[in-house]
């Protein structure tokens, strides 16, 4: 395969929409810069945005295989309480991480 | 480790490169986090029957981790360009959500802003997402987002020269960007303790999970800030009421 054209066309149309998702809203906010309401959205955004973002990368765990479910859940576990207890983002997502991949990888083994 | 390299031969004032390194400090965990992810799409990259070098480019110029996964599978299936645009349209328009505070008034120079935004990535309105960012220097907000263009560029590419060494029976590594979001949701809700706020959020994931799991992202996002504009309404004319 690989027509390099179609390769770079592809990557481009996704590249421009995505940077056009990425700024135009600037463009149409700032004269809302002041608004209270943006002001009540924008703060209570991050948390919920990040939450949503941790679901999504989860939505292939199906809730009803123990397989799928206890690794997610098992791995999820150690990275909030290491991260609650030490407080250090690498140490929680490394350590969060090797422990879903022990598991899941033995368990497709 | 070569991104501290050009570090130590930055030209700048004291001041500068102490705003530097500050954004190094700052994009670290995030870089750190994303490296399984990088290299697992330059594998993918290479699998799927495009040259390797297409791996660094995907990373480069889109720049849009979970989007640039589904356009190999869409690349490789040679679907049509109009297929690819809706999908990106899709999958990043959460994006549009980040400018609402994204500290880009601390950005100023139409070459940095273009960069800035094109660069506004999930971990970039993440790690910027914080009261203290509001006060930030320039230099220390497109550092941040520099860098970790710079170390997702390199993992891409480092997983498309690893090609096939890593064994096919490891898997799961994709769990690192679970871990990523899970440990920054942490982090904001210490700046805002809401628990009706987090359980709002993942009422939103849910729902749109059973709704459809392909176009989740989008409508969890869209009730999210739904739910949001009609509490504020509500907060509004208690306020006025009372």
């Amino acid at each position: 395969m690989a027509d390099h054209w179609y390769v770079l066309s592809a990557v481009l149309v996704s590249a421009a929409v995505t940077w056009t998702l990425r700024a135009a809203p600037f463009a149409m906010l700032a004269p809302l810069r002041h608004s209270a309401l943006l002001a009540y959205i924008g703060d209570r955004m991050p948390v919920g945005v990040m939450v949503i973002l941790a679901a999504y990368t989860l939505r292939e765990t199906d809730p009803v295989v123990l397989t799928s479910v206890g690794p997610a859940a098992l791995a999820l576990a150690i990275t909030i309480g290491l991260h609650l207890w030490r407080g250090s983002m690498t140490l929680s997502i490394f350590a969060g991480t090797a422990a879903y991949v022990l598991v899941v990888s033995v368990i497709a083994a | 480790m070569q991104v501290m390299e050009t570090e130590t031969t930055y030209q700048g004032s004291p001041a500068t490169r102490e705003e530097v390194a500050a954004g190094w400090r700052t994009v670290l965990p995030a870089c750190v986090a994303v490296v399984p992810l990088g290299l697992a799409l330059g594998v993918l990259v290479v699998q799927s029957g495009l040259d390797w070098w297409w791996a660094p480019v995907f990373g480069a110029v889109v720049f849009a981790g979970s989007m640039e996964f589904l356009l190999v599978g869409l690349v490789a299936a040679a679907a049509p360009l109009a297929q690819i645009a809706v999908s990106t349209l899709l999958v990043n328009f959460r994006h549009v959500f980040y400018a609402i505070s994204f500290p880009m008034h601390r950005i100023q120079g139409r070459g940095w802003r273009a960069y800035s935004t094109f660069a506004l990535t999930d971990e970039a309105y993440a790690l910027t997402a914080t009261p203290e960012a509001a006060g930030w220097s320039r230099t220390r907000i497109v550092g941040i987002q520099a860098f970790f263009h710079l170390a997702w560029v390199l993992c891409v590419a480092a997983g498309a020269g690893l090609g096939s060494l890593i064994p096919p029976q490891v898997v799961g590594l994709d769990f690192a960007v679970t871990a990523l979001f899970v440990v920054l949701g942490i982090e904001a809700y210490k700046v805002r303790r809401s628990v009706p706020v987090s359980a709002l959020a993942l009422g939103c994931a849910l729902v749109a999970a059973l709704v459809s799991r392909d176009n989740m992202l989008l409508i969890a996002m869209g009730m999210f800030c739904a739910a949001l504009v009609c509490s504020y309404v509500l907060a509004v004319r208690r306020s006025s009421r009372g």
